[in-house]
Order: C-alpha cells, then sequence, then structure tokens
C-alpha cells in the first residue's frame, strides 16, 4: 500500500472513532468493540467491498454483515463518511425520531441486515453466499463477528454447512479484541488455538494485525481461494485509540459526559489521557 | 391437482425461479427431489438454525424458501432465528413442519409438536396453516407459497374425511350447519372432529361443524357466527390446550362481545401418550366415538344449567 493510500485510511478511520465517541454520551454505545473493528470496517469499504452509495440494491455487489451487532457505530460513522447517509443524521443516535439504536437495522442505508442476537449472521450471510453462487455471481459475502460470539453453537454449525457447499465467496472475519462482554475470552471460554479450529473446520483461516492496513491488505488477498470460506483472525485491541479504556473490562457499554466526551476527543488526538468518572461496568 | 406434495414443490421450483427448497435432513416429504431441482435443493445437514439463518438470506435475495425438518425441530431448535431473521424483516421463508401435534405417535414428548401454533402465531408476521387433509394441504401450499410472508405449515398427510371447499388465506371451512353444537378444528383430529359431527348427527344433534385452516390470520367472522349460532362451541386440536385454537376462538369471542360455553378437546398441560397413531388418539380420548360421547356430555351439562 503507498503511503497516501495508508494516510488517507488512517485519516477516515480517525473520522469514524471521533463518531463512535460522539456517540457514547446522551444514552452511550458499545464503544470498545466499535473501536476494535473501526480500522476493519474503514479498510473493508474502502479497499475491499465492491459497494456503492449507488448499488445498494444491485445483487451483483459484495455485502458486508455485522453479526456482533454492538459495535455498529463503527460501521454508521463509516456510512456517513462515505456518503451512505448524510453525517448529520449520526446525531440522531438514540432518537425516537431515527432508527440510529444500540444495533444495526436496514432502515439505515448501507446496512445489509439486523443483527443483535449473537451467532445469527453466519448463517444469513451463507444464505446470500449460496445464492449469489446459485445465479452464477462472483461477489463476495463478508462477515464480522465477534471472537466471544465464536461461543455460540451456530457459528460452528454455519462453518460446516459453509465449508460443505464450498462457499468460497463466504469471508469470515473476526476481530478477536480478546474479550467477551465483561472478561476475556481466554479467561472464560477460551478459544486458543483459533486458527487451527477454523481450519479443522474446512476453512482457510490466516491471521493478521486488524489495526494495520498492509496486514489486512495482505490478508484480504489471500480469501477467496477455496475450496471453502476464508476466514481471517485479525488481532485488535478493544477501545483502539483511546489508552484509558483500551483493554478494560469494564468499558464494554460506556455513557460518558460532554466533558469526559471533550477529553477523549483529545487523548485520540495524541493529547493528554482522558479522566473518567463515569459509571464502568454498564450492565447491558 | 398434482399426486403428491413433492410433485407440488418440484413444479413450483419449475415455474418459479423464486423457489428454493431447503432440508435439515428431513428427507420424508421431499425424497424424490434433488435429482429433479439440482441446487434448488439444499440439505443442510441437522442444522435447523442454519437453516432458517440462510433461507433468510436467500429471501433477501429475492428468494422464496421453502424449509423442512420434523414439526419439533423445525420451530423449537431455531424459534429465536426464526423471530429475529425470518419474522422481523418479514421474509417469504415457509416452514414445513412433519410429523406435527399427535403425528408423532410413538416418539415421545421431545418430538411433540403440541405448542408449535402457538408459538408460531405468537410472532408478528408469521402465518399459520394447519390442512385437515392431504387434499386440502396441495390445495392450499400454492396459497401460501405466494404469499409474502413468513408461513408455517403443519404437514398433514391424511387422507380427506370431505371434499375440501376452495381455499383463501384466512377464510374458514364451514362443513355443515347446524344450530345445537359447533365443533372448530384444524390438522390431523379434523378426521376424528369429523366423525364425531357424523356421529352426533345420526343421533338428531344438529352440528356446525368449522375446519379453520389457518390459525392465523384466523376467520373472525365464522367463529362468531359458529358461537351466536349454537348452545356449545367445542374446539378439537392436537395442541396443549394453552396457546392454540381454544384460546384463538376465546380471544375473538371476547373482542366480539360474544359469551359462549366452550368444550376444549386438547392436551390439557401434559404431553400425548407415546404409541401409535390410533392408540394414540384413543388413550387421549380423541377418536370419533371418544369425542361424540365428549360433546353428548358437555351439551347435557348445558342443557342442565
Amino acid at each position: 500500500m503507498n503511503t497516501a493510500d495508508r494516510d488517507a485510511l488512517s485519516a477516515l478511520a480517525l473520522r469514524v472513532r471521533e463518531h463512535c465517541i460522539r456517540m457514547s454520551t446522551d444514552g452511550g454505545c458499545f464503544l470498545g468493540a466499535s473501536l476494535s473493528c473501526a480500522d476493519l470496517i474503514v479498510h473493508l469499504y474502502s479497499k475491499v467491498l465492491k459497494v456503492s452509495p449507488a448499488m445498494l440494491t444491485d445483487p451483483g455487489r459484495d455485502y458486508l454483515l455485522l453479526s456482533k451487532g454492538h459495535d455498529v457505530p463503527a460501521l454508521y460513522g463509516t456510512l456517513a463518511e462515505l456518503g451512505y447517509f448524510p453525517k448529520e443524521r449520526l446525531a440522531n443516535h438514540l432518537k425516537p425520531t431515527d432508527k440510529i439504536y444500540w444495533h444495526p437495522n436496514r432502515a439505515i442505508p448501507g446496512v445489509e441486515f439486523h443483527s443483535g442476537s449473537l451467532g445469527h449472521l453466519l448463517s444469513v450471510s451463507a444464505g446470500i453466499a449460496y445464492d449469489i453462487k446459485l445465479r452464477g455471481g462472483t461477489n463476495k459475502v463478508y462477515v464480522i463477528v465477534g471472537d466471544g460470539e465464536l461461543d455460540e453453537g451456530s457459528m460452528w454449525e454455519g462453518l460446516l454447512v459453509a465449508s460443505a457447499q464450498k462457499l468460497d465467496n463466504l469471508v469470515i472475519i473476526v476481530d478477536r479484541n480478546e474479550f467477551q462482554a465483561n472478561i476475556r475470552t481466554e479467561e472464560l471460554i477460551p478459544l486458543e488455538p483459533l486458527i487451527p479450529k477454523f481450519q479443522a473446520f474446512g476453512a482457510n483461516a490466516v491471521g493478521c494485525d486488524g489495526h494495520d492496513f498492509d496486514a489486512l491488505e495482505q490478508a484480504f488477498a489471500q480469501v477467496g481461494q477455496g475450496p471453502g470460506p476464508s476466514v481471517i483472525v485479525a488481532t485488535t485491541v478493544r477501545g483502539r485509540g483511546l489508552p484509558s479504556i483500551e483493554k478494560r473490562a469494564d468499558r464494554w457499554f460506556v455513557n460518558f459526559t460532554h466533558d469526559e466526551i471533550d477529553q477523549l476527543m483529545h487523548e485520540l488526538h495524541g493529547e493528554a489521557k482522558a479522566a473518567l468518572a463515569s459509571e464502568t461496568l454498564m450492565v447491558r | 391437482m398434482p399426486l403428491i406434495y413433492e410433485d407440488l414443490l418440484a413444479q413450483a421450483v419449475q415455474q418459479d425461479e423464486r423457489v428454493i427448497i431447503m432440508t435439515a435432513e428431513n428427507r420424508a416429504p421431499v425424497r424424490g427431489l434433488p435429482p429433479k431441482i439440482g441446487k434448488r435443493f439444499l440439505d443442510v445437514g441437522i442444522t435447523e438454525q442454519t437453516m432458517i439463518g440462510m433461507a433468510a438470506g436467500m429471501a433477501l435475495r429475492g428468494r422464496v424458501v421453502v424449509c423442512h425438518a420434523l414439526a419439533t425441530f423445525a420451530v423449537f431448535r431455531p424459534y429465536e432465528f426464526i423471530r429475529n431473521d425470518v419474522c422481523i424483516p418479514n421474509l417469504p421463508v415457509k416452514i414445513v413442519g412433519w410429523v406435527p401435534g399427535i403425528l408423532s405417535d410413538a416418539n415421545g414428548p421431545t418430538h411433540q409438536a403440541i405448542e408449535d401454533i402457538s408459538i408460531m402465531r405468537g410472532l408478528p408476521n408469521m402465518k399459520v396453516y394447519a390442512p385437515a387433509s392431504v387434499d386440502e394441504l396441495l390445495l392450499g401450499f400454492p396459497h401460501i407459497l405466494a404469499d409474502m410472508s413468513p408461513w408455517y405449515m403443519r404437514y398433514n398427510p391424511r387422507p380427506a374425511a370431505w371434499t375440501p371447499a376452495p381455499f383463501a388465506i384466512g377464510k374458514a371451512e364451514v362443513v355443515r350447519e347446524g344450530k345445537d353444537v359447533a365443533i372448530l378444528t384444524y390438522g390431523a383430529l379434523a378426521k376424528e372432529a369429523y366423525e364425531a359431527a357424523e356421529l352426533l348427527g345420526q343421533k338428531g344433534t344438529s352440528v356446525h361443524f368449522v375446519n379453520v385452516r389457518t390459525p392465523k390470520p384466523i376467520d373472525e367472522e365464522a367463529i362468531v357466527r359458529a358461537a351466536r349460532g349454537t348452545r356449545l362451541l367445542v374446539t378439537v386440536e392436537d395442541h396443549f390446550a394453552s396457546g392454540g385454537l381454544g384460546t384463538i376462538a376465546a380471544e375473538v369471542c371476547m373482542k366480539h362481545r360474544v359469551l359462549a360455553n366452550h368444550l376444549s378437546i386438547a392436551f390439557d398441560g401434559k404431553w400425548f401418550t407415546p404409541t401409535l397413531l390410533g392408540p394414540a388418539i384413543e388413550a387421549e380420548g380423541m377418536s370419533g366415538p371418544q369425542i361424540a360421547d365428549r360433546i353428548t356430555a358437555a351439551l347435557a351439562a348445558v342443557q342442565n344449567n
């Protein structure tokens, strides 16, 4: 990737993180997971997906689905930045007059399907991928899943079927931020060795740094080689970009004060760490 | 009319490019389809959640997907997938339950889908069809396929006790008119209920017999007319007493301010006796003569009041 490209992606990712932070007040959002997958979503829309605001009903478009839907602020931020809907609409977050709430839904342009309950969109994505192949299409289906979400049996069941049906147009991206909701995956339900698990289920699985656009470019260059689905286990950091909440089990759902939001904005831009007093371990 | 359900599906696939047939390795009703329809037939193995999720994915791309599994596995195991991925977006996924209700005969309680009507009708956008015979199933299913809502259908292979009238979604079939007692029913036990009606008729009781066909959408007018025009409203169903046709009739009567004497012939808070179909029906007091006797007793109690 050339320097200009990399800089453009970094700048876009920074703006998306700003949007995520702005959605972390007046009701709040799942900020940690949004920040861990922000670079993945930015990379996908900028470098991988054949989709645009003009292609939303085009059956030949690439699809991106968020299976762990609580990271949707990063998707909203990206879609708004790329012109799928006006950025001003993000200010409607949690308002009853709009549909921008804690989980994705199809009322927002660019959102392919709703989610919220974990373990659903691998099979929905597999259905889309099967239909694309049935119609002779060459487009792909990308689905971002959480690592905690891999506790769900339906994920492994879906993977068995995707492998059996040789869905080489299906790409699963694991946001490997090493956290369930409130605890580390390896402390509660250990997933490692994760890449061999996926391989044993018939997928082409590779790992990469989920915050490094060059590494992501290399990983995405390897997908779609069949015969089964592809998996990218993207190692990420919960809360990436905000050292005061990074890798914190108690900063899953957050609802900051306006003053804290101002401080976090400065922190995102490399200034002093925010002094956060808001309640931690919000139960959602 | 096609000879069998499988022919009807093959015909639908050939005539309508949207139709896809899926199964979670329940091939009994669709065994001959794979060589006829190729990749439009998809067996996902014993993965009911994945079947429903994939069906939703295909429906998003414009497909109409018919999903097969034993009724108990088709609605209970993937219930949340049906709720979230099919009903919330209101997608045309048709779930066909094999051996529903009393038709699971000797399998035991794990296989008894006798709260299926209750939980399916409770979902927004979901509609429910419980044909009274295989003839009615073949008559009604094309309407279910053409309707763009989610549907749950109880598969019923039993022969018809009467010649089915033309089918319309949400329209009950009034099989006979009468003024003493009204029998409301659907599905597999319609045969026994009809036999009871005939027995009662032979003894001089005037029976109003209604096959509701689609518990959802329910034909409210047919229920109100049955309740108002008779002294006893009987619901006959192979379902728990709670949440099925007995409950639906009560809801409709209350909504329309109709007071009725009600006899519910259903499984009252217990699973049914696992044995072959005939003995199971007998063991639960649901054979034609048994239903007729229960109705005669209830009618006598009503008259004595």
